[in-house]
């Protein structure tokens, strides 16, 4: 019964979402009031809807109700509870379900969040939401329904993937999904001010906060799954450069993109077409992305079941969603008149550089997920360019990006004085090159890229701390001068420092990751094996038993110089249901290193297989994602997005615009 | 006039894209094998050093047998779910695999092999991936079925599929192995 309320509220919202993607638009071409609530009471109504179909899934997973095919196909009732309740998006239908949840909380937020936006436009933001809700509903409801009922329920199910067996199943998926999907309110923000003509300051006030907000849920989701990565997959990794990471990745690029040059319309009325095409194609290529993991044409640890109606429905989808409104845009942005000029040295020339190699860095990306593709169509299948093709293509981008983000913060608005930026700088020039040459001496290698790439982190890092002790006149005004100043400055001003700090911290943790000690040998209990000044002794290993795996838990202890420094516990797991073995990793973590090590296939002799890992700073990648994160909550808190400022930048904005005419 | 066309570069390049997606989805393509210029014709030579040490693996030394030459990686995240099949192979029909490590660090396959299993009778080192370039290869994983008299019969591109190894490469190794 409850699967079939499920069910139900499912087609609900569907009918809604109809109502919410054509009434208010027309309303706001009529200039017909009522016409254009019924956007808000539409996305208010959806919400609670689709909350009902996820949690009656929920329900039928936690009380292991076989009688559903979905929960049969991928849940078993040893699993643990938050595996069942986890379960429910480690599959198609179900993680189809999350997105459109997610998209209706997203809309549901527009809805609550908006009463400062003129009538026409929130009714016209909140009709493309509701289309963006239309196609996933059907999509979900024609082909991917996860509340199909089977008439023989067996008496167990096949059960869960054991790699999806792991807490970072419960983060990492809600976060990357509200991100892509967050990215759909910029969309729908973009398309709405197309069909009305005009791109203004205040557009650019209002669209940042929610692309901001998307960024920092993507960001976590991102760090999240390749921190997943690299303690569960066993072989130290962090980034495979495989389909569906870049398929969350390019939307990251081009979304970092977006949320610079909307500063750029917001302050200086300038760049506005291409902001919002930003807008568009930040939001396509996560569409983009869903269709290559679901319609099963690339290949990827990720893949879904694949099944043909379902890639050329989501085609269709990419068509009319991406088709439509790049359409929407030949047409109408050659009337978006830029405001602002400026010189090439200002800080509107740094952030189109940014947005530049950004937007080169994705389209790097696209090629070289797509390459295979390409060559697919001329009748090939399957094949991966590989890290080779991503490390000469897209970590060169990155060095200029590198380069200039010490320098633009410093550049004034208009026109900028490099030369001076550069003096300014020369405390970030001297640290660069300090550690680089310690992390020449410290590792006795002669590698070029791990010592520029620390040196260009420094680099980075101190020039974003220069440009806040700038700010603030540290040590050139009284501390109580500095202090207010530092109590008075906007919390946007320190959102991008943090940013940018975190952005420094994940580069100098990739860097330091070529730095990284690796170990392997067959090893039996009581035997040692040398790693980076370290001696890994397996003391030894015993049977246990999980709630649905048989395990074989190893104790490794790591001494250094004959002190004990940590004993580490890797698992390799046995799961007799999907005869399957997973590597239970076992790390100590710290800011200077991590200690990894599994567990690998015993041999006749009574040895066993040890993999270990000395990885320098590798934690700092994962860290530095969330510190960015955490920059752009705190810039989100910035008082100037708050209730009523934006309708006053609009009304100032257009007065200044009538005067100017 | 031109600065409208400008405005028309994004949604043309996504028709562009949007046409491949659907012709990727079409399901009468054959998505496992792709002719090659070389089929019937000798195989490229090469003469590639060992992975796991000991004389050079030549392309002569591999004539006189059908063999089935496979170019891997470790970086290949197709190659892994291929990997239990080439064990199969190995193990259950006996079939002679030669694998050639496709640009990519001895350490890194030698390490992928001994965490899934060495189903290869040999192994080259292709560093560069001269040879790669040589056989025509695009990407890996590529399986080639050379005959005894070192010319290649079959390519197959992307991983073996079940029932591409039942109906094509075990039949085909059956009648080679017959001549």
């Amino acid at each position: 019964m409850i699967i079939e309320i499920g069910h139900f509220a499912l087609i609900l919202a569907f009918c809604i979402a109809v109502c919410q993607a054509t009434v208010p638009l027309v309303g706001a071409a009529r200039r017909n009031a009522g016409w254009m609530a019924v956007g808000r009471s539409a996305a208010l109504a959806q919400f609670p809807l689709v909350a009902i179909a996820m949690a009656a899934l929920i329900h039928a997973y936690v009380t292991s109700d076989f009688s559903v095919l979905n929960v049969v196909q991928n849940s078993h009732t040893d699993k643990p509870l938050l595996y069942k309740i986890t379960g429910v998006w480690g599959n198609h239908e179900g993680s189809m379900l999350l997105w459109v949840f997610m998209l209706a909380l997203c809309g549901a937020a527009v809805a609550l969040f908006s009463d400062n936006l003129p009538p026409a436009l929130r009714a016209r933001v909140l009709a493309v939401q509701g289309m963006i809700g239309v196609g996933f509903l059907a999509f979900i409801l024609l082909t991917s329904n996860p509340f199909l009922r089977i008439a023989d329920p067996p008496d167990n199910g096949n059960g869960l993937n054991p790699i999806l067996q792991d807490p970072g199943l419960a983060f990492h998926p809600p976060f990357l999904y509200l991100g892509y999907v967050g990215f759909s309110v910029s969309f729908a923000f973009a398309v709405a001010a197309l069909i009305e003509g005009r791109v203004d300051a205040a557009w650019a006030r209002w669209v940042r906060p929610w692309a901001l907000a998307s960024w920092c849920a993507l960001t976590v989701g991102i760090a999240l799954g390749s921190w997943w990565a690299y303690y569960t997959l066993g072989w130290g990794g962090w980034w495979f450069w495989d389909p569906v990471e870049n398929a969350s990745f390019m939307p990251w690029l081009v979304g970092t993109a977006l949320i610079h040059s909307a500063i750029v319309v917001e302050k200086r009325d300038a760049l506005k077409s291409w902001t919002v095409l930003l807008a568009i194609i930040t939001f396509s290529l996560s569409l983009v992305g869903t269709f290559l993991v679901r319609s099963g044409v690339l290949t990827s640890v990720h893949a879904f079941a694949v099944d043909p109606a379902r890639g050329m429905f989501i085609l269709l989808l990419l068509v009319v969603a991406i088709g439509g409104s790049l359409t929407l845009y030949a047409v109408r942005a050659p009337a978006l008149q830029g405001g602002g000029l400026f010189a090439p040295i200002s800080r509107e020339g740094a952030l189109v550089l940014n947005n530049v190699l950004l937007a080169t860095g994705a389209a790097t990306v696209l090629l070289g997920t797509l390459y295979p593709l390409f060559l697919d169509v001329v009748g090939g299948d399957k094949l991966t360019v590989g890290p080779p093709y991503f490390n000469k293509t897209f970590v060169p981008l990155m060095v200029p990006v590198l380069l200039a983000l010490a320098v633009g913060p410093l550049l004034a608005w208009k026109r900028g004085d490099l030369l001076g930026a550069l003096q300014r700088l020369w405390v970030a020039f001297a640290a660069a090159i300090l550690v680089a040459l310690l992390a020449l001496y410290l590792s006795g290698e002669t590698r070029v890229l791990p010592v520029l790439g620390l040196g260009l982190a420094t680099w980075t890092a101190t020039g974003a701390l220069v440009e806040w002790a700038d700010r603030i006149k540290l040590f050139r005004l009284g501390a109580s001068e500095t202090w207010r100043r530092a109590r008075n400055l906007p919390r946007a001003a320190y959102g991008m420092t943090i940013a940018h700090l975190g952005f420094a911290i994940s580069v100098a943790g990739i860097a330091a990751s070529a730095y990284a000690v690796e170990a392997l040998g067959v090893v039996p209990v009581g035997g040692s094996l040398p790693l980076a000044g370290y001696t890994l002794t397996l003391e030894k290993t015993e049977r246990l038993n999980g709630p649905n795996y048989l395990a074989d838990e190893g104790t490794v202890v790591f001494r250094r110089d004959g002190a004990v420094v940590t004993t580490l516990h890797p698992q390799r797991r046995f799961f007799p249901l999907q005869q399957q073995t997973t590597s239970q990793t076992s790390i100590r973590s710290s800011l200077i290193a991590d200690l990894y090590v599994t567990l690998g296939d015993p041999d006749e002799q009574g040895g066993w297989t040890v993999r270990a890992y000395y990885k320098p700073m590798v934690s700092w990648i994962w860290l530095g994602g969330l510190v960015m994160a955490f920059g752009g909550v705190v810039s989100l808190s910035d008082r100037r997005w708050r209730v009523g400022v934006a309708s006053r930048a609009r009304f100032a904005a257009r007065a200044q615009t009538a005067a100017g005419d | 006039m031109l600065r409208k066309l400008f405005y028309l570069v994004p949604v043309v390049a996504f028709c562009a894209l949007a046409g491949y997606f659907a012709l990727a989805l079409r399901p009468d393509r054959d998505p496992h094998e792709l002719p090659s210029v070389l089929i019937d014709k000798p195989g490229p030579e090469f003469a590639l050093p060992s992975l796991n040490g000991g004389d050079r693996v030549t392309s002569d030394g591999l004539k006189g047998h059908v063999v089935v030459v496979n170019f891997f990686a470790s970086w290949c995240v197709p190659c892994r779910e291929e990997h239990p099949m080439l064990m199969r192979l190995a193990e259950k029909e006996h079939v002679p695999l030669y694998g050639i490590s496709y640009k990519d660090n001895a350490e890194d396959s030698r390490r992928v092999l001994q965490l899934l299993g060495d189903p290869y009778r040999r192994i080259a080192l292709d560093r560069d991936g001269r040879t790669g370039f040589d056989y025509g290869v695009y990407g890996v994983p590529e399986t080639f079925v050379l005959d005894k008299n070192g010319r290649i019969r079959k390519r197959f591109v992307g991983p073996l599929a079940a029932d591409t190894v039942q109906n094509e490469l075990l039949p085909l190794l059956q009648e080679l192995n017959k001549s």
